[in-house]
């Protein structure tokens, strides 16, 4: 079977036999640094065209075909164009913070990234608290938006910051709270292990049944809102902030607010995939020897992306058919209905595991 | 009529009248104040609704000309109040007795120079701030030196200036402040995704509530009313097309009634069916255009797509015959310029095949969405009396409960001859101004299926004279156009040119409304009411 | 639905004077190859994705919507994603009559635009004033106000005719120099020198009348 652990520790062996060990790690965090951000950017700008195409299907259009075949070239052509553009310099405003802010923004998505397993056996860190690193990581997002909003001296982006403040602190805690409703449910909350545990057995939003399918349609609505994507769009709401906490941002910072956000959607999705429907797991049916088999087949990795992906289609989904929420609405909604739901949800995972009620 | 004279006759001998298609009333500026009181408060005259309010330069005099309503009991009535201080001209204001005269004063104000006592805030409405002279003038100085294309920034005004009428007669000037130092003004336009064009909202925001809101203007003005003076009627009437370019087919059917009743012309019966139907269509595309503005603001994006899918239908209907996508020159003095296109019934025919399923599918993607109905239900409501103060008509007065459909309450062409309803909904918040306009397609669908059949064949223009003179008198004619009523009110003086074209435009009065119905509700909901109030920018500006 | 409509021929398309002479001018000097493959695929870059700024005034606004929606989608080419913020899109559409308020308005709009930044001119108002000329507010052609790159003409133009214009631009684009000394970027301290200067001068102006009233 081809993966990509064998690959990496052919190189780690090769790379042993000639230099001393530390040579060999530099030379090894280097190459998975490079590595990381690669696949961040080539992700970042596939998923860019995927929404355009998706957003495209769904509004009986055409979308990108005009640059390279079926228009797969279009965001590369629009990376070329915003790494160029002017970094307008502005007068009255914090600079470094406004410069510091995008960079905050790229990083806690970067980190995240890094902690998704991208297969079996490839994991760039992988340590028995992953999630909660993952969700701590995360956090540092939010930092980045608010300095942006401040830092700009705009009203706008200050409202937008303010907006995505409220919101992304209030609709961590539902997120991180279906995050524990599944780690209690797995045990552990390493990544590799959980993924492992889906692996032999079933994936957990079928082991776990009622309380992780309920976990599942919080963390997708949490996920959607902690990503700022319609219909939890309002830091940037278009038609009321014009472009919410980045409207002073030119070139190539807006650029990075841009790539993070298409990323987020990616590690939601991911993270999503990961806890309920098996990381980088293929599907098993138990019973069904032939068909598991075929599935085995299939590299872990692209079981993993496609996984991620999916949920990503769907969140798009949203983002093009809901109209927008109200802030007073958005609060509302997590502080009135998800979060006790997810509080009396991670009760009756408990009572699950404990009287073992799972499959 | 009669009535009405008397009743005024008796209460103030020193008024004049005369008669006409309204009756007009002539009144000294001392008394007008006190007239306006008991038009508005008697209860036999019972005026509650000010139509429009024309400021009007006869060189020797400047003056206003008042066009009143009463919804309850039906009768009109015109007033003519004029003053021959042309140095300081000073009218008494009544925008404490009607609301929608606040925003036309000071227009008038803007126009003419004519100050109004009492009004709380005489700035400059459309032009600048520091703008020479009073373009509507006859004597106006408009040579480009006067006043050339300034790129600096106008002040901000955050003062403003109230004339006020001291008890012993005297008028002292006062300064009143529009923010205070203390508010966290936001400014939401000219250029923003949400005002629909270059509308100007300076909003006090406390977070996310709104405080205050001043509104400016004139970020589109193109001073249509003062280049209609110059011209001969005929090339009047495409000036009507861009002031409101959603329903530029029923603008021009209204400057075109106007003229055709001051000249006494008879219009064939092919082109009244023909005019008639084409200005239901214009109503079903500005109304689609709306649903699908309008989710977009919300954030709803894909709607606008499936909206336009249809809309781009009629347009392709329009083009056929009329040549064009937009500003159509169609309707003409006397009938209608082109016959119809070969295919216009079956287009007609199939399009009113597709609306019905189309309807259904914006409901099921919007009109039933739970966060849809969050955003709107409750948001910006308006009363019933407040949308007649405020003069609001169209599907926002329908939506309070106002039966003010021009096509019903004063009949023109051949609407009187239609079976069709008119939508009311005693609600008054954004819902029902959304579902007005859903439930007046139908309509208008109906209408077109009356007619689709029955278009007569005869001429399509009546004949009329290459050059066209007017008989001296003034004329005010109103339209049910898409978002409301809009009127013309023509003076002429026996030339080839009008002496003064009004356009009274139904989108002012809406964006006069804005402030007094988001003003304690959220940012989002300005957008939703601003949405739902569907104004087009350059039929505000002109 | 049926498109009736017939389409701009080809050749007609192709034939483009005006470029063609840029083209000359600008490669008369010829170009260093390494650079000149950079440009390139700069240019590649640009003219493939040039994003307009959410702007309109009046008419010529509801065909740019109509440009966007299904039947003539402007997603195509890469053109839907439409700033509602002018520091990050590349072109704006002036589409509609700019009056005398405006002015600055637009002049502030194109200034806060990154480089590189072009403009279109949208319909007979933007370009010379259209059916409001002879108005007293209207300024006659947004040329006046902002450079133009483009004209698009029409009462208000036909979404073809702007995606024809949009896509005259994208060629423009595809001949300009990045390494090549077109883009020049004025330092920030002679720029204040320059405005000082200048500010200087009308001062001087302002006394010199003022000693003259007096």
């Amino acid at each position: 079977m081809l993966e990509l652990s064998h690959g990496a520790e052919w190189l780690d062996q090769w790379l042993l036999s000639w230099c001393a060990p530390w040579v060999a790690v530099t030379i090894e965090c280097v190459l998975i640094g490079v590595l990381l951000l690669l696949a961040y950017s080539v992700l970042a700008l596939f998923y860019i065209y995927f929404e355009r195409k998706v957003c495209a299907a769904f509004q009986c259009r055409r979308g990108p075909n005009r640059v390279g075949p079926w228009g797969v070239l279009q965001s590369v052509a629009d990376m070329f164009k915003i790494l160029i553009k002017e970094l307008i310099s502005l007068n009255h405003i914090d600079k470094f913070l406004f410069a510091l802010a995008p960079y905050l923004v790229i990083l806690a998505s970067m980190l995240c990234f890094s902690m998704l397993p991208w297969g079996s056996g490839v994991q760039i860190v992988d340590f028995n608290i992953g999630i909660f690193f993952l969700l701590a990581v995360s956090s540092i997002g939010v930092l980045g938006i608010l300095l942006a909003g401040w830092s700009s001296n705009n009203k706008f982006t200050l409202i937008g910051a303010l907006r995505s403040g409220a919101q992304m602190v209030s609709y961590e805690l539902s997120l991180g709270l279906s995050v524990i409703t599944m780690v209690a449910f797995a045990g552990t909350m390493s990544i590799s292990e959980m993924c492992r545990m889906q692996s032999e057995g079933m994936w957990f939003i079928f082991s776990g049944h009622l309380p992780a399918i309920i976990a599942f349609v919080i963390f997708i609505i949490a996920g959607t809102a902690e990503t700022n994507r319609g219909p939890f769009d309002l830091p940037e709401a278009e038609s009321e902030l014009t472009a919410g906490y980045h409207t002073e941002y030119s070139g190539i910072h807006f650029g990075f607010f841009y790539l993070a956000e298409y990323l987020n959607l990616f590690i939601v999705s991911g993270v999503a995939a990961l806890l309920f429907f098996g990381g980088w797991a293929p599907l098993h049916i138990p019973g069904w020897d032939a068909f598991n088999g075929v599935m085995d087949w299939i590299p872990s990795t692209i079981w993993f992306i496609a996984k991620a992906i999916i949920i990503s289609f769907i969140i798009i989904w949203f983002k093009w058919t809901f109209p927008r929420l109200r802030i007073d609405q958005l609060l509302a909604l997590e502080w009135k209905y998800l979060l006790p739901i997810n509080l009396v949800n991670l009760v009756l995972m408990v009572l699950v595991v404990c009287y073992g009620l799972h499959f | 009529m009669a009535n009405v004279q008397e009743h005024i006759a008796r209460l103030f001998p020193e008024a004049t009248f005369e008669e006409g298609e309204w009756l007009l009333v002539n009144i000294p500026d001392a008394k007008w104040h006190s007239l306006a009181k008991t038009l508005k408060e008697d209860p036999e005259l019972d005026f509650d609704y000010l139509v429009a309010l024309v400021g009007m330069d006869w060189t020797e005099t400047l003056g206003v000309m008042y066009y009143f309503t009463s919804t309850h009991l039906g009768h009109h009535v015109s007033v003519r109040v004029a003053t021959d201080n042309r140095e300081k001209p000073m009218l008494h204001s009544i925008s404490d007795l009607w609301h929608v005269a606040n925003l036309y004063e000071r227009e008038v104000y803007d126009y003419f120079g004519i100050i109004f006592i009492n009004h709380p805030d005489m700035r400059r409405l459309f032009l600048r701030n520091d703008w020479v002279g009073y373009p509507l003038r006859k004597d106006y100085d408009d040579s480009p030196e006067v006043n050339p294309v300034r790129l600096d920034h106008e002040a901000v005004d955050d003062v403003t200036y109230t004339y006020v009428e001291k008890p012993d007669g005297s008028v002292v000037k006062e300064k009143r402040t529009v923010f205070a130092p203390e508010d966290f003004v936001v400014n939401i336009g000219p250029q923003h995704p949400a005002t629909h064009g270059v509308l100007r909202f300076r909003t006090a925001v406390d977070g996310e509530t709104i405080k205050k809101i001043d509104l400016y203007l004139g970020y589109i003005h193109r001073g249509i009313e003062k280049l209609c003076e110059g011209l001969g009627y005929m090339q009047t009437l495409h000036f009507t097309d861009r002031l409101d370019y959603l329903s530029a087919q029923q603008n021009r059917h209204c400057l075109c009634l106007c003229i055709e009743k001051a000249m006494g012309l008879e219009v064939p019966r092919r082109a009244e069916v023909i005019r008639v139907m084409m200005d239901e269509l214009m109503r079903i595309s500005s109304h689609l255009l709306f649903m699908g503005t309008f989710c977009m603001d919300l954030g709803a994006t894909t709607m606008l797509f499936y909206t336009l899918r249809e809309r781009e239908r009629i347009l392709d209907i329009f083009e056929k015959t009329c040549g064009a996508r937009m500003t159509f020159n169609y309707h003409c003095i006397g009938g209608v310029l082109e016959d119809l296109d070969k295919d216009f019934v079956a287009d007609v025919k199939a399009l009113l095949e597709v609306m019905p399923k189309a309807i259904k599918e914006y409901d099921t993607i919007f009109t039933g969405n739970v966060i849809a109905h969050n955003r709107m239900d409750g948001v910006g409501v308006l009363s019933k009396e407040d949308v007649i103060s405020y003069g609001a008509t169209g599907p926002v007065g329908r939506a309070s409960g106002w039966a003010c459909d021009v096509r019903k309450t004063a009949p023109y062409g051949i609407y009187s001859e239609l079976d069709f309803d008119e939508i009311t909904l005693p609600e008054g918040d954004s819902m029902a101004r959304y579902l007005v306009r859903v439930e007046e397609i139908k309509q208008s669908c109906r209408i077109l299926e009356q007619l689709v059949d029955n278009i007569p064949e005869g001429d399509i223009c009546a004949k009329v004279p290459k050059v066209i003179k007017l008989p001296e008198g003034h004329w005010f004619q109103q339209v049910e156009a898409s978002r409301g009523a809009f009127g013309v009110y023509i003076e002429s003086h026996g030339d080839q040119k009008p002496w003064r074209v009004k356009f009274n435009s139904p989108c002012m009065n809406l964006a006069g409304i804005v402030p007094h119905a988001a003003e304690g509700g959220k940012i989002a909901d300005l957008i939703t009411i601003g949405g739902t109030f569907d104004y087009v920018v350059p039929d505000i500006d002109r | 639905m049926e498109v009736t409509a017939q389409g701009m021929p080809y050749a007609d398309f192709k034939d483009n004077e005006y470029i063609e002479s840029l083209v000359s001018e600008l490669r008369a000097n010829g170009t260093n190859v390494v650079v000149g493959s950079l440009d390139k695929l700069i240019n590649w870059g640009r003219s493939n994705s040039i994003w307009p700024l959410t702007f309109a005034t009046s008419c010529c606004g509801i065909e740019f919507i109509a440009l966007g929606a299904a039947r003539f989608d402007m997603a195509r080419f890469g053109w839907e994603v439409a700033r509602a913020s002018p520091r990050q899109a590349d072109f704006m559409m002036v589409a509609g009559t700019i009056v005398h308020r405006m002015a600055p308005v637009v002049r502030r709009l194109y200034d806060q635009l990154a480089e590189p930044k072009y403009v279109i001119a949208c319909g007979g108002c933007a370009i010379s004033g259209g059916p409001f000329k002879n108005s007293y507010h209207v300024v006659k052609g947004v040329g006046d106000v902002i450079p133009v790159d483009v004209y698009v003409p029409g009462c208000p133009p036909r979404p073809e005719a702007m995606i024809y214009g949009i896509m005259q631009l994208s060629r423009k684009i595809k001949v300009e120099k990045f390494f090549g000394g077109v883009n020049r970027q004025q330092k920030r301290s002679e720029f204040l020198a320059a405005r000082d200067a200048a500010a200087a001068l009308v001062k001087e102006g302002v006394e010199q009348e003022e000693g003259m009233s007096k």
